[in-house]
């Protein structure tokens, strides 16, 4: 038994199964960040920080004032977790076959920590000592402009950045999740505006419901790194004769690593997208 | 020069992909040499060289193990495969069908293992 006390919990190899599966389903279709930036681990939960190879002078230990000391800078990983319930009723109905069991707790829970994710790489999380991307390279943001129309222009003028800095490719382009309904909708010259942009990028339009407008992003490797320690897991809380507590845990940090190596499509003033 | 089973232009694959082929090739010659020091083994009547050969089929094994354990390291997919098959009992196929249950392998609970629901890296593109 591990940390995550699965075993405590009264729910058979089916119903886990079913839980399993939905989480999976619905963090591998909402992630977005893990599409486009490296991934080192799972370093598993012993795993605290990640080394950065720097270190601060500090003061000499007492009594020693020859003696010069250097503190170590790490990263350390934060604990990401969303606690969710399970009735007791769906759970036996799981396990007399069910074909349309009540999943929705599961669902909204994987949604949830999943945007958080997210938002921590591309919009940072101060709390955790993480700078997101568009923070980092906020200096270099283009603006999208005021009609859909202009964003295959947006995506160009980024992607002029990205080689005047030469950065080299794929690229991607990961958009809000509205932006990219809203592109895929709508035509210019009688093709969807989304099959302009893609014919800019050798890559892949991500959607993303955790990003606030857009970003165009390198795919070579070594700008962006994601460290998780445990991977996205489910785990027990208690249970009473009715509900099983459960939750979606992980643990992680984000590191930019070259800030020119994406840049962001900053949404208009005023317009939250 | 890695080897001389590159089947592209070296420059065109990148180091990336050149390494990964130096690892394969590796678990390739040390798989082959235990199965040599495991027929020379068995085939021997003297049972010091026997003692020996037996020694440096498990050192082979050795060598393969660890440059297995770098491969899952560099691969997401085979830290998958691996995950799903290593180390596990029962039926072999029988976790195959278990773990395409519901697509992709995703059926299976992993109650018994850390955990993990086994996300990892959603990255497309190969550098």
């Amino acid at each position: 038994m591990n940390h995550l006390f699965r075993e405590r919990a009264p729910i058979t190899p089916a119903g886990w199964a079913e839980i399993e599966k939905e989480a999976k389903r619905t963090l591998r279709a909402l992630l977005a960040a893990r599409r486009v930036v490296d991934f080192v681990g799972p370093l598993g939960w012993g795993a605290s920080d990640v080394e950065l190879g720097r270190a601060d002078p500090i003061a000499s230990p007492t009594g020693a004032r020859e003696v010069q000391a250097r503190l170590r800078r790490i990263q350390p990983l934060v604990e990401l977790r969303i606690p969710f319930e399970m009735t007791r009723t769906e759970l036996d109905a799981i396990d007399r076959g069910a074909r349309d069991p009540d999943l929705d707790a599961v669902t909204a829970a994987a949604r949830e920590i999943a945007i958080a994710e997210d938002r921590a790489i591309f919009h940072g999380y101060e709390a955790a000592h993480i700078t997101g991307i568009c923070q980092a390279a906020a200096k270099s943001a283009v603006p999208l402009g005021t009609s859909h129309n202009d964003y295959p222009g947006a995506v160009a003028a980024a992607l002029t950045k990205l080689r005047d800095d030469g950065v080299e490719g794929p690229f991607a382009v990961v958009l809000n999740e509205q932006l990219h309904k809203d592109l895929a909708a709508r035509t210019e010259g009688g093709y969807p505006i989304l099959t302009h942009v893609k014919r800019l990028i050798d890559g892949d339009i991500v959607p993303a419901p955790g990003l606030e407008g857009g970003l165009v992003i390198s795919l070579r490797g070594g700008d962006f790194e994601l460290s998780v320690g445990q991977d996205f897991s489910i785990g027990y809380l208690e249970h009473t004769t009715d509900l099983v507590r459960l939750y979606i845990e992980e643990s992680f940090t984000f590191l930019v690593l070259t800030d020119q190596a994406a840049v962001p499509l900053a949404p208009r003033a005023g317009k939250k997208s | 020069m890695a080897s001389e089973t590159l089947h592209e232009d070296p420059q065109k694959l990148g180091s990336d992909v050149i390494d990964v082929h130096r690892a394969i090739v590796s678990v390739m010659e040390e798989l082959e040499a235990v199965d040599w020091y495991n027929q020379r083994a068995k085939a021997t009547d003297n049972p010091k060289l026997r003692a020996i050969l037996e020694h440096n089929r498990d050192e082979e094994k050795e060598h393969a193990s660890m440059v297995l354990e770098w491969l899952r390291r560099a691969d997401p997919v085979f830290a998958q495969h691996f995950k799903t098959y290593l180390f596990t009992e029962g039926s072999i196929t029988g976790i195959e069908a278990e773990a395409e249950e519901g697509g992709g392998g995703e059926a299976r609970s992993d109650a018994n293992g850390d955990g993990s629901l086994g996300i990892g890296s959603l990255r497309q593109v190969n550098r």
